[in-house]
């Protein structure tokens, strides 16, 4: 079976760009793994780890913060505002993405904005807390 | 006639604005590359938006529900012009064409009756339109002092004209930019934003297939589409940040050229006027010779 086609794409650049066996994703209504040939499909994300299965088991996986996946015939995209390589994120990267997550609330005005502000920067410190 | 004297400090002159501007040549080369490679580099994210979102436009489309920034507000009596120029200028005609196409865009729609407002980013573009468009200038952005356009920079501008929108104060939205074509070329794009432009022909490649969205449609488009926007600035940026190098560089190496043509033509000058004296001289010494 062909595989699955898989880009992830950020403003800065292409970060990934290849068939893989599987990929699970932090959908904002959870985790969710996409394999070959799934249904069309958009969903939003929240900040978390794209994990990546290669066609011989190895994995790779990558932060991801405020994007979203999309699925068609041709394969998966996922659209990240930042996405980062777990090999390079560091605590000190990690704080970085804490404080602008921090600064969103803090411009946040009505109550869904904040809800949903506060909830990403739920999930931002407890995979501070993973590193 | 001007003295050997002042021939030679004017050659010591052109000579160093020769060298200021060879300098300025290369530094702009060299940043080109950098910049060049951000715009290629972007490229793929707003290609893929545009897809998506022709795609699920697409599939709000006709629904009474579709969002303001996709749909419109169903006017298009004020208008709204981002001009995005650089923040400094020996760089030939690339801030003043920019300046001359939103021009020429803003007279049309005041002729038409429209309202136009403008937001300016760089503060060449800015000082280009200030004198006769002051008044329409609601906003001013520049980005003074920061090396390299930064994605944060376009979701700042992104957010206030998402702010703008909602508060009622624009129906469209355009943006203008110098699209980077090549070295020697740039150019000026207007681009509509709001509502969305979108291609009709991208949305075949689904193959009828209609999406399962999560969270909802409506929804991933709220989400969606105040992002699209701040992609489309930042994409903005990066493409006139590459062009304004590149308007640079050949700007800097016509001056380099120019300047070492003046060099010559002021060295004949100096050279034939030296050997007239000298020539001068010589007729004295003999004459007077001659005369004892």
């Amino acid at each position: 079976m062909a595989g699955l086609h898989f880009e992830l794409v950020s403003p800065a650049k292409l970060l990934f760009s290849g068939d893989v066996a599987s990929v699970t994703l932090p959908g904002t209504e959870g985790e969710m793994t996409i394999l070959p040939m799934h249904a069309p499909v958009l969903a939003t994300l929240r900040p978390g780890i794209v994990t990546v299965m290669k066609d011989g088991g190895a994995t790779d996986k990558m932060f991801v913060r405020g994007g979203f996946a999309e699925v068609n015939a041709k394969g998966l995209t996922v659209l990240a505002e930042t996405a980062i390589a777990m090999a390079d994120l560091d605590a000190s990267a990690m704080n970085a993405q804490i404080k602008s997550a921090e600064d969103e609330i803090a411009e946040a005005k009505d109550d869904e904005t904040k809800r949903r502000a506060n909830e990403n920067l739920d999930h931002l410190k407890s995979l501070q807390a993973a590193i | 006639m001007a003295s050997l004297k002042d021939l030679r400090n004017r050659i010591a002159s052109v000579k160093a604005t020769r060298k200021i501007t060879k300098a300025m040549q290369m530094v702009a080369a060299a940043k080109l590359r950098r910049a060049q490679e951000a715009a290629v580099a972007a490229r793929p994210y707003s290609e893929r938006m545009a897809v998506v979102l022709a795609n699920l436009a697409g599939a709000v489309a006709g629904q009474s529900g579709a969002p303001a920034l996709l749909a419109g507000t169903g006017k298009d009596q004020t208008h709204l012009l981002v001009i995005c120029t650089a923040e400094r200028g020996l760089c030939g005609g690339f801030n003043s064409s920019i300046a001359r196409l939103a021009r020429e865009h803003a007279e049309r729609l005041i002729a038409q009756g429209k309202t136009v407002k403008m937001m300016t980013v760089g503060k060449k573009g800015n000082d280009a339109l200030k004198r006769v468009y002051g008044k329409h200038i609601v906003e001013a952005v520049d980005f003074r002092g920061q090396k390299a356009v930064r994605y944060d920079n376009a979701t700042g501008v992104g957010a206030t004209i998402i702010r703008m929108f909602n508060e009622g104060a624009f129906d469209v939205c355009t943006i203008f930019f110098a699209e980077f074509k090549s070295v020697i070329s740039q150019k000026p794009t207007a681009l509509q934003m709001i509502p969305a432009a979108v291609a009709g022909g991208v949305a075949a490649d689904l193959g009828g297939a209609v999406y399962e969205a999560e969270p909802d449609e409506g929804e991933i488009l709220t989400d969606l589409l105040p992002r699209n926007i701040s992609i489309q600035v930042f994409r903005a940026l990066l493409e006139n940040a590459a062009s304004e190098q590149g308007a640079r560089m050949s700007a800097m190496d016509n001056a380099t050229r120019n300047a070492g043509d003046m060099i010559n033509k002021l060295s004949i000058k100096y050279n034939r006027q030296r050997q007239a004296q000298i020539t001068k001289e010589l007729i004295e010494i003999i004459s007077g010779a001659e005369a004892l």
